[in-house]
């Protein structure tokens, strides 16, 4: 057999074109079925009684008189939890998180949950419970954790990846540290230095959707589990271990999923499902509020950073010391560890050392947040650079391409770069009619760029051939972005038939193989590829079996344009519908699978340009003008691609002006809301426009980078340098909202 | 012990109405809801009995008047700002009423609604405040008429009865050579609560100078505010540079805000003087004809 196209090269029939979505019109017409969308005959509904302290002691429960509560079926507390004495740390840490045991650690955090007849009811019990606390002094910042004499979160917390190890708990959890070459011979060859403070806030990944979960445990130890999440798979696992389960005991199945952005990778309401099904011996189901959402659900860290950078006139960076503290919520894991490796990925730095510690706070327990700590040590160092810039009176492309990484470059985290598109989008921008346009009057024009991993990981796909020669392709990846398309269009391809034809599907965790999360920008990656696999041994299966129709050698046969061809041309050439509708006779169904923990995953590149306009009497910022572009290594489909891209961008524009937690001195969330806890809505946006860059990833059959992340990480620094750039006012604070611009603005018209 | 569920009930008559909220000590009028039902989503207390004002006639009706327009105070905001001569003869207060929410909300929220819930920043209140509105108000012992000013005491406080409630508003169509505006400061471009608020109402001479001013605050005080000493600094004078530095003076001075999640003290006073003096700007251009739309 031989391909007569090669993938690799363009040309594609489908790759790379814009067909609707197949999820598309019932999403629209409302028929898609969300997490809270199902129902179950005798279904109960679930309540969560939630703590009201950030730090207590729990001294009781008292559950007797919602018991005898109208419509209530079955209660729990951590005492129907196993005990978390022999699970590993993370898991022991995850078990607290779903429900408290001894102590609440932050506002929100779970302590009983109620099954009944009708929601109502099981709120009016969950009311009805008596809980007493002993209130604990509680921290809320990273100074404040880290301050001696700190109230401590976790009697037993040793920060590790230190030597020699501390011998008492502290609230530092661990520390990471990258380094390279000598500092102090960095900043000597230096002709120009600035040491900087910043400071982020916990911010939301605001998806539309709240959690929800419905449950449904048997008699026999088995429990069915409908989710809506980034990935069934882990939301098994994780919620058989918390339960002392066996992972294969429990059956999830995914749920459209209403937004994730990160944040639906890990349990909240699944394991209460499972136990309140358990015991009140019905299906049950629990849907969060919004302010259950933002009270107890993954934020992304807080943070505060300290900055020390060296440049040369020529605009070569000597050195950057960097370190950072991030807020990991009530419970160890801020990905202060990503942003380490992250911070200085675009560039090529001699000298560095960058240190970050992770550490708990008495606050919800950070999830990922799109390319996980990225943005934030972003925020410091390409503000930063935009200073620097600024110091040397060098054009900040030409700078960032002074120093950019490219090709052969050893990545600060250790690995050398293969082929990467960095300087292809700095390229694009410097080329694009934005740049080259000039600033309007009155406006700031900043410019930032990000790094991003991305990941590729275990993937798995089962194509399906119908006897009407339509197809099936089933993976195990929520859609989150528009992936089925993808499937379908990659499918499309491989077979040459119309994307019509095709039919992507997502299975549950007992139809289809181990599938890791949809994150990391990795699913048109990893699951692209085995889906790719799948259909090119269909394809070899193929013409298997037009050769033994033929009666030929299988070399004879090659597949053109969704058939099998006799390379002689003497044989009529057999569609894919007619090898299917004769599938019996040339041996059974045409299935395959290919499963793979996929490797060689693209780093991906984003550089984005804002002009924007401040009013200088009330501090707003109107965001006026915004390019980003972003290497996709191959867009799949190209609409897909840049509302990743644009949605990162809009991400990072509510970060950077309004998002934030904002506390009460008493430690309790005052802006669990959409009204006070501020996304961006459309009419603050201009069109973000793109600029989709193709330098294709050696590694994938199509070229394929992940696109979902790298997009929020220049965000939140490119509009600080144009806010710079427009008032003279450097912001190291975000949000940069309105009353913080305003003081700014105020402090400069006093010097 | 009271029920667990609300009651509802959908008068057709005022003195049904009244004789309802009479009978029930815990019975609430509502108009939208797209306050009162998101607050009991936020736990404030539940009402026994709901009264749906919203199949009262006079509650909903618009009326153009030989001096002005009659407004039902159940009525939604959007008949106001989709009125093009209620738009434009008031174009400020129909703004103001153009600001709550989006188009979704303002199908549902009324005059009435965001005058008596009561918060400092409702929108239409320093905009019916520069217009000098009068709510006509039902209850047991009759019908009296009283400025919208008379009526919120403080934060989720009015001056009503248990009994009373607002029927409908009386709106005087603006003297001549005059205009309104109201601006307000959000940290977003909509679906937001206002930071600060600011209604003008400028008369202008014949030589173009101010003859009447009505300025007023909102968000700034526990209650929407009249800024007699900016009016002051502006009547007999022209508007100039300078004579709005003193309207944004004054209007700073008479701030009594608080610091919270929304803003900050020395943020709201600074910004109050800011829309003031750009409130008044816009509602003179507006009585000199020469500009007729300007808040976003
Ligand atoms: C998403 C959203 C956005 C919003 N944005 C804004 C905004 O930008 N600006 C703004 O000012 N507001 C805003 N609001 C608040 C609200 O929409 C307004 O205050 C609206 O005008 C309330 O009108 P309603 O008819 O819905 O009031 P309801 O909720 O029906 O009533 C509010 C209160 O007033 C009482 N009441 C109602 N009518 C009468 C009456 N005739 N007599 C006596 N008492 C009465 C009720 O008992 C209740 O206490 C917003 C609300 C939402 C949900």
């Amino acid at each position: 057999m031989t391909m007569t196209e090669d993938p690799t090269t363009p040309g594609y029939k489908w790759v790379g074109t814009r067909p609707i979505r197949p999820d598309g019109l019932d999403k629209v017409t409302g028929k898609a079925r969300f997490g809270a969308d199902l129902i179950l005959p005798n279904m109960v509904e679930a309540a969560v009684l939630r703590s009201r302290h950030a730090h207590a002691r729990i001294l009781s429960i008292d559950t007797a008189a919602a018991l005898e509560m109208p419509g209530v079926q079955a209660i729990i507390t951590g005492d129907d939890f196993p005990p978390t004495d022999d699970m590993a740390p993370g898991d022991a840490h995850q078990a607290v998180k779903v429900m408290a045991r001894d102590k609440v650690l932050f506002e929100g955090h779970p302590v009983a949950a109620v099954a009944a007849t009708s929601r109502a009811e099981a709120q009016a019990a969950a009311k009805a419970i008596v809980v007493t606390y002993e209130q604990l002094p509680h921290v809320l910042t990273v100074d404040e954790a880290m301050a001696d004499g700190a109230p401590i979160l976790h009697d037993d917390l040793i920060t590790a990846n230190v030597d020699p190890a501390p011998e008492t708990a502290s609230n530092i959890a661990s520390r990471a540290f990258f380094e390279r070459g000598d500092l102090d011979e960095g900043f000597a060859a230096a002709d120009a230095i600035l040491e900087r403070s910043y400071t982020t806030k916990p911010v939301h990944q605001g998806y539309i959707e709240p959690h929800a979960a419905v449950a449904d445990s048997g008699q026999n130890g088995r429990a069915n589990l409908w989710v809506s999440s980034q990935g069934h798979f882990d939301m098994r696992t994780m919620t058989a271990k918390v339960l002392g389960m066996s992972a294969s005991k429990i059956k999830a199945t995914p749920a459209e999923i209403g937004g994730g952005f990160g944040g639906k990778t890990t349990i909240y309401l699944e394991p209460l499902a499972v136990l309140l099904s358990r015991k009140a011996n019905r299906p049950v189901r629990v849907v969060m509020d919004r302010d259950e959402v933002f009270m107890a659900t993954g934020p992304t860290s807080g943070s505060s950073m300290k900055i020390k950078m060296g440049i040369k006139n020529d605009g070569t960076i000597t050195a950057c010391d960097l370190w950072m503290a991030f807020e990991a919520g009530a419970f160890p894991g801020s990905p202060v560890g990503a942003a380490s490796m992250t911070a200085l990925a675009c560039y090529d730095v001699d000298n560095f050392r960058i240190e970050g510690f992770d550490v708990v706070v008495n606050k919800p327990k950070v999830a990922a947040y799109r390319a996980p700590g990225a943005p934030i040590s972003a925020f410091a160092v390409e503000s930063m650079i935009d200073e620097l810039a600024r110091a040397i009176d060098m054009d900040p492309i030409e700078l960032r391409l002074a120093n950019a990484a490219k090709e052969g470059v050893q990545a600060p985290y250790g690995p050398v770069f293969p082929r990467i598109g960095f300087i292809e989008t700095l390229e694009a921008i410097r080329d694009s009619d934005h740049y080259r346009s000039p600033v309007p009057e009155g406006q700031g024009r900043g410019l930032a760029s990000g790094f991003w991993f991305n990941i590729g990981g275990n993937s798995v796909a089962t194509v399906n051939v119908h006897a009407d020669g339509n197809v099936s392709v089933i993976t195990g990846s929520p859609d989150i972005g528009g992936s089925r398309s993808s499937m379908a269009l990659f499918a499309a391809e491989e077979f040459g038939i119309d994307v019509e034809r095709v039919q992507p599907h997502i299975a549950d965790t007992d139809t289809i193989g181990d599938t890791d999360v949809t994150g990391g920008s990795r699913v048109t990656l990893a699951t692209g590829k085995v889906v790719v696999e799948a259909c090119r041994k269909i394809v070899t299966d193929l013409c298997r079996r037009a050769a033994k129709t033929w009666d030929c050698e299988i070399e004879d046969v090659e597949w053109v344009q969704g058939h099998a061809q006799h390379v002689s041309g003497t044989e009529s050439p057999l569609s894919l519908a007619d090898l299917a509708a004769n599938a019996g006779r040339t041996g059974g169904p045409i299935s395959a699978t290919h499963a793979e923990n996929v490797r060689g995953a693209g780093a991906g590149f984003s550089t984005q340009l804002v002009d924007l306009a401040v009013d200088e009497e009330t501090g707003q910022t109107s965001i006026v003008r915004y390019t980003t572009a972003q290497d996709a290594g191959k867009a799949i489909h190209p609409s897909y691609v840049e509302g990743q891209m644009q949605g990162g961008v809009v991400q990072g524009i509510g970060w950077a002006l309004n998002e934030e937690y904002i506390h009460r001195a008493d430690g309790t969330l005052d802006n669990p809301s959409f009204l006070d806890y501020r996304i961006p809505v459309a009419s603050d946006l201009p069109m973000i426009d793109t600029i989709v860059v193709e330098v294709p990833n050696p590694n994938h059959p199509y070229g394929v980078r992940g696109v979902g992340e790298v997009g929020i990480v220049p965000p939140m620094a490119a509009i600080a340098n144009a806010i710079d750039r427009a008032t003279d006012c450097r912001m190291e604070h975000l949000p940069m909202s309105p009353v913080a611009l305003l003081e700014a603005i105020n402090e400069r018209n006093a010097d | 012990m009271r029920n667990w569920y609300m009651d509802y009930l959908a008068p057709t008559s005022v003195e049904e109405a009244v004789g309802a909220l009479a009978a029930q000590p815990d019975a609430r009028v509502f108009a939208g809801a797209t306050d009162l039902i998101p607050q009991i989503r936020a736990g404030r207390p539940e009402p026994g009995l709901l009264i749906d004002l919203k199949r009262i006639d006079r509650c909903t009706t618009v009326t153009k008047t030989d001096t002005g327009w009659v407004v039902g105070a159940a009525t939604p905001t959007s008949r106001l700002t989709e009125d093009p001569d209620f738009s434009s003869t008031l174009p400020g207060l129909s703004e103001a009423a153009g600001l709550i929410g989006s188009d979704q909300i303002q199908n549902r929220s009324s005059l009435g609604g965001n005058l008596c819930n009561a918060s400092p920043a409702a929108d239409s209140v320093p905009a019916m405040l520069v217009n000098e509105v009068r709510a006509v108000v039902a209850g047991g012992n009759g019908t009296r008429t009283l400025p919208v000013g008379d009526i919120t005491t403080g934060p989720g406080k009015t001056s009503l009865a248990d009994d009373e409630f607002i029927v409908e508003f009386e709106i005087d169509a603006p003297p001549p050579n005059t205009g309104d505006a109201y601006l307000r400061m959000i940290p977003r471009t909509e679906m937001d609560i206002a930071v600060v608020g600011a209604g003008a109402q400028i008369t202008l001479d014949a030589d173009g100078n101010c003859a009447a001013a009505r300025i007023a605050l909102g968000a700034v005080a526990p209650t929407a505010l009249r800024v007699a000493d900016a009016e002051a600094a502006l009547v007999g004078n022209p508007i100039n540079d300078d004579t709005l530095a003193a309207v944004a003076a004054a209007a700073s001075a008479a701030c009594n805000p608080i610091d919270d999640k929304r803003g900050t003290i020395a943020y709201r006073k600074q910004v109050a003087g800011v829309l003031a003096k750009r409130a008044v700007k816009l509602a003179a251009d507006r009585a000199a004809g020469t500009n007729a739309n300007g808040a976003h």
